[in-house]
């Protein structure tokens, strides 16, 4: 009995580890779409770039892997900025299928973009260049967890609260949701809503590249192709989750990444069918998403 | 619009409908250039071939995407359906036990396009209840539910059925008992590819020129109105969504059958992704936008390595480019350019 | 059709004429990934195609070799295919080669077979490819020679008695898993358990699998998966989720400590025995030959892996070809009854094509994994000489 519930407390360390990664690349993604109404797909693609830019920094420049993660959350932070206020502010009001294909052909050219810069050789941070303290293990008594594992948790603890409290707790906060909530009427009380976008969107791509960054270890290194790769299971917690629903989406997270592993876990030759099998069936459950607004 | 008909004086209305039914002299423009394309270019014959097939494939997605506003990114679950349905039945080692029909092309393409009917009516009786966003991760959920299930059948119930992850070869019986496939030149395909088009192609132009059509831009265009006037919503949603996955079942068959060979590339993502691409492209909801998005893409997707010559090839640089580009500046899609130029061209006439 | 056919013919027929006065080019249509995720597995097996044609060039007699490189993207076959066939009927080439990918293998098999041109395998896995054309010779190796011998050795010489051989879930990785078990439990021993662990494109993620095979405690872990992001994952999850504390011996074919990646899963590895065809630190003088050359080619930085000697040994089969063609000529049957029983001098050793299955037959090398002042190295601990394919000795499942 002891075994057992030793087995099932690790299984949901581990998802929820996972579950905090998808939730730092996909809130930002969320934010946007439940936002602006905006599909941007080529959201990856800043987790793609977050991502090599920590490798770049980390490998080859030995820098340390914390503050590493601090420069890619900034630096394509403001990539974002120049895209939005340069590329995408453009498509804002078109159909939402030229959102797909232009941000689709974003995704095309950053692939082409990373393959130039970085080449096509898969990346990695080697195990050495981390920080000591995230490559052992952590003995938990019944189990030895791994370290990277663990602060990934703990990260992901810091960051949900720290967006909890900004969305709840802040003046800004509170303009996102009005705008989330109905753009016009809070376009109407005096809110920049242009500003607050830009400001929500790159936050959000600063968050992706955070993810990206922190993601290397977990989902096995870096290729010019992480964007598509990775696209379908942002795209399906956001829509789990609900649109623009920070809590949301922090459910879906969890939801979708404990069972993912647990799936994994339990029944390793059907594993693929357990993630896609719970979207499917959430989604008609509940269309709107675990936490979106009805109708 | 449905009952307008029925009314003994032709209202303007009809009388659009009736002129957009009529073939134009440039219509017969694709198919010159798809006959033209034979001769021309002897070398490229299995990717024109494949392009043939995409257009098909692309006709019933914009049938559901152009005319009933139906977003989906899952088209591949009907279309590989489709194609296993047919490379199923054409598996050397069960023609017997199939009577030996199983390997004949029209036996597998009729398959195909049953599997993909009975697949949408099931799963479009399901998720048509939702709409935008949910449609389309359901849309996009069920097509990786089918592609794990490709991928692991046979490790699941222990025998060899599809192949996996390396699918199966097999051999295609003569068209009729008289034309043979042919594996180099691919002469038999593309002319088989192309009859299936100009049959597929006349099918979806008739649905969208008929009233039921109308009804579905009526869908699309306002959702409320159309439930005003008593229009059965749900059912014509249905309804096309099943003749679509129909025409993507039969697409899929045809794509397995030139190429005597189906991987679980069929349920790929990546091709449900780059087919509404492909349609977006070259124009949503106008037919001919199915021909030129196709054959944009697939030529920039394949050719680029050898015009660029660069190592790697660069050709997503190029085809994301195509795209942005095209947003920008061709909002209604490459078709949308044409139609801007004859207007231009038919003003400065007149 | 038969018009077109004639036609080509002829066209070969007057080509042959010319050369036997005197030399000419010769097309040779290399199809690999050029982009996408797994681009630099292509990379690595031109590298290797290209220093061999380089180094040989003057053993044709005045005849060039022209290499018309294709990008397959992904490893599905339409795109693939639709490259093969436009090499065949667009360039003319007279070989076709490369191949990282099973399935493209397998897609372009039939045009192969129908346009009777010589297909040269230098790198897909899957044992049964060679039996889908009778024009393909394959100089890699197959899934099944070193996961066979894997297992008789983990229980002859590593003591272990139980196992689990975890794979990822494509062909090459059940082949892989099937000629572990098959040896293993020949020598006695007991694979508890299969473990597929996602699929070739799934995130490498292998945490959950390895947690399950650290509860189940097998005395051994053989794992499987493609080279790339892969190997780097499994390798350093075993580091990782303790597998080594809980005493359990992390073993596998040469794919886990692929030497493009094995650097950067960190010392800790040390200690891991694979089974490999090929390593970069083999000691024979070719081979030390090769890595220099490799090394001078592409730069110091760049490692002569297994699969760029796919693609080097693979040139060497297709200079074998282009010399023993008759009045010049290639013809797919000539070709191919040229390369049954030739043996070369590779380095990773000698290596023969099967006379009959047309499949190589090579050494196969035990090798740990050291820690040499900082850099990983692989050592040989033992060598099998002149192994054959399993899988088609034993005539199991297709390979029948």
């Amino acid at each position: 009995m002891g075994e057992i519930l030793a087995n099932a407390t690790t299984i949901l360390l581990f998802g929820i580890a996972y579950a905090m990664l998808l939730f730092i690349i996909s809130v930002g993604l969320s934010i946007t779409m439940g936002l602006m109404g905006f599909v941007n797909l080529a959201h990856g693609s800043f987790a793609m770039v977050g991502g090599y830019v920590t490798v770049t920094l980390v490998s080859g420049e030995g820098v340390h892997f914390l503050l590493a993660l601090v420069i890619a959350f900034v630096v394509v932070a403001l990539l974002g900025v120049i895209l939005e206020k340069s590329l995408y502010r453009w498509i804002y009001r078109r159909p939402e299928l030229d959102q797909v294909l232009f941000t689709i052909g974003i995704v095309f050219m950053s692939v082409a973009a990373v393959t130039f810069v970085w080449d096509n050789n898969p990346r990695n941070i080697p195990t050495p260049d981390l920080p000591g303290f995230l490559t052992g293990n952590l003995d938990l008594g019944f189990t030895q967890f791994p370290a990277y594992r663990a602060f990934m948790i703990l990260a992901g603890g810091v960051i949900v609260a720290a967006l909890f409290y900004g969305l709840e707790r802040t003046r800004i906060g509170a303009q996102v949701r009005a705008a989330v909530d109905n753009r016009r009427m809070a376009e109407s009380c005096g809110i920049n809503t242009t500003m607050l976008f830009t400001l929500v969107f790159a936050l959000g791509s600063g968050m992706a590249a955070l993810g990206g960054g922190l993601g290397i270890q977990i989902l096995g290194g870096l290729k010019p192709t992480f964007a598509f790769d990775f696209l379908v299971i942002f795209l399906i917690v956001v829509a789990v989750g609900g649109l623009g629903n920070i809590r949301g989406t922090f459910f879906a997270a969890l939801l979708l990444g404990i069972i993912d592993y647990a799936g994994n876990y339990f029944l390793p030759s059907g594993g693929g069918f357990f993630i896609y099998g719970v979207t499917f069936i959430v989604l008609l459950l509940r269309p709107q998403g675990l936490f979106g607004k009805a109708g | 619009m449905a009952d307008a008909n029925m009314t003994p004086q032709p209202s303007p209305a009809v009388q659009q409908l009736l002129r957009r039914h009529r073939f134009r002299v440039v219509e017969l423009l694709p198919w010159i250039a798809a006959i033209a394309v034979f001769y021309l270019f002897p070398g490229y014959r299995l990717l024109a071939t494949q392009v043939l097939v995409l257009i098909l494939f692309a006709l019933s997605v914009d049938l559901i995407v152009g005319y009933a506003g139906i977003v989906t990114l899952g088209h591949t679950a009907y279309f590989g359906t489709g194609a296993y349905a047919a490379a199923l039945l054409a598996r050397p080692e069960w023609q017997e036990t199939l009577w030996n029909v199983g390997a004949q092309p029209l036996v597998g393409i009729a398959a195909g396009t049953v599997a993909g009917a009975l697949l949408g009516l099931i799963s479009g009786w399901i998720i048509l209840r939702t709409r935008e966003l949910t449609l389309l991760m359901l849309t996009l959920a069920l097509t990786f539910l089918l592609h794990e299930l490709a991928k692991d059948i046979d490790g699941l119930t222990g025998t060899l059925i599809t192949g996996g992850f390396d699918g199966i070869n097999f051999t295609m019986n003569p068209i009729l008992g008289i034309f043979e496939f042919d594996p180099i030149f691919y002469s038999t395909n593309y002319w088989y590819a192309f009859a299936v088009l100009v049959v597929g192609f006349l099918i979806v132009r008739t649905i969208v020129n008929s009233p039921f059509g109308a009804t579905l831009v009526g869908i699309r265009e306002n959702v409320r109105r159309m439930h005003a006037v008593g229009s059965p919503v749900q059912r014509r949603m249905l309804m096309v969504y099943v003749i679509s996955c129909a025409i993507a079942g039969l697409a899929g068959a045809v794509w397995v059958q030139v190429q005597d060979n189906v991987t679980i590339a069929v349920y790929e993502f990546e091709l449900a992704g780059a087919i509404l691409i492909m349609v977006i492209l070259g124009g949503t909801g106008r037919l001919y936008g199915a021909f030129i998005g196709v054959l944009v893409y697939m030529i920039l997707e394949n050719l680029t390595e050898t015009v660029l010559g660069t190592d790697p090839p660069y050709w997503e640089l190029v085809v994301g480019g195509a795209l942005v580009l095209t947003v920008l500046f061709a909002p209604r899609g490459l078709l949308g350019i044409g139609e801007d130029v004859s207007t231009m061209l038919g003003r400065k006439r007149r | 059709m038969v018009t077109g056919r004639a036609l080509a013919l002829a066209g070969a027929a007057m080509i042959a004429a010319t050369g036997m006065a005197e030399a000419r080019e010769i097309k040779v249509g290399f199809v690999a990934p050029k982009s996408g995720g797994l681009a630099q597995l292509g990379d690595q097996l031109e590298k290797g195609a290209r220093l061999y044609l380089k180094l040989h060039a003057k053993e044709l007699g005045g005849n060039t070799i022209k290499l018309i490189v294709r990008d397959s993207k992904r490893p599905g076959g339409p795109i693939a295919k639709a490259a093969a066939a436009g090499l065949v009927a667009r360039d003319k080439v007279e070989i076709l080669t490369g191949v990282i990918f099973s399935p493209n293998a397998m897609s372009i098999a039939p045009i192969a077979t129908a346009a009777k041109v010589p297909f040269v395998v230098m790198n897909a896995g899957t044992s049964w490819i060679t039996k889908l054309s009778p024009n393909i010779a394959r100089v890699s190796f197959t899934m099944w020679q070193a996961g066979f011998i894997m297992g008789e050795y983990a229980v002859k010489e590593l003591g272990c008695k139980t196992a689990i051989a975890g794979y990822t879930n494509y062909p090459p990785g059940k082949d892989s898993a099937n000629a572990f078990k098959r040896g293993f439990e020949r020598a006695g021993g007991k694979v508890l358990e299969l473990l597929p662990m996602g699929g070739p494109r799934t995130p490498p993620d292998f945490t959950p699998f390895y947690q399950r095979v650290k509860d189940k405690k097998p005395n051994c872990f053989y794992v499987f998966v493609p080279g790339g992001n892969h190997s780097a994952a499994a390798s350093k999850s075993y580091v990782q989720m303790g597998l080594k504390q809980a005493g359990i011996r992390f073993i596998g074919p040469g794919d886990v400590t692929h030497e493009l990646q094995l650097q950067s899963i960190g010392p800790a590895i040390a200690g891991t025995v694979v089974a490999i065809h090929y390593h970069s630190d083999l000691k024979n003088p070719t081979n030390k030959a090769y890595v220099k050359a490799f090394k001078a080619e592409y730069g110091p930085k760049a490692i002569p892996d297994f699969v760029s000697v796919g693609g080097y040994d693979g040139m060497a089969a297709i200079f074998h070809i282009i010399k023993s063609a008759k009045g010049g000529k290639i013809t797919a049957k000539a070709a191919i009854d040229s390369l049954r029983g030739w043996k070369h001098n590779s380095p990773r050793g000698p290596i023969m094509v099967d006379p009959k299955t047309r499949d190589i037959v090579q050494n196969i090398y035990i090798a740990r994994i050291v820690n040499d002042n900082g850099t990983l190295r692989h050592k040989t601990i033992k060598t099998i000489t002149a192994v054959r394919d399993k899988c088609k000795e034993l005539g199991i499942g297709r390979c029948k």
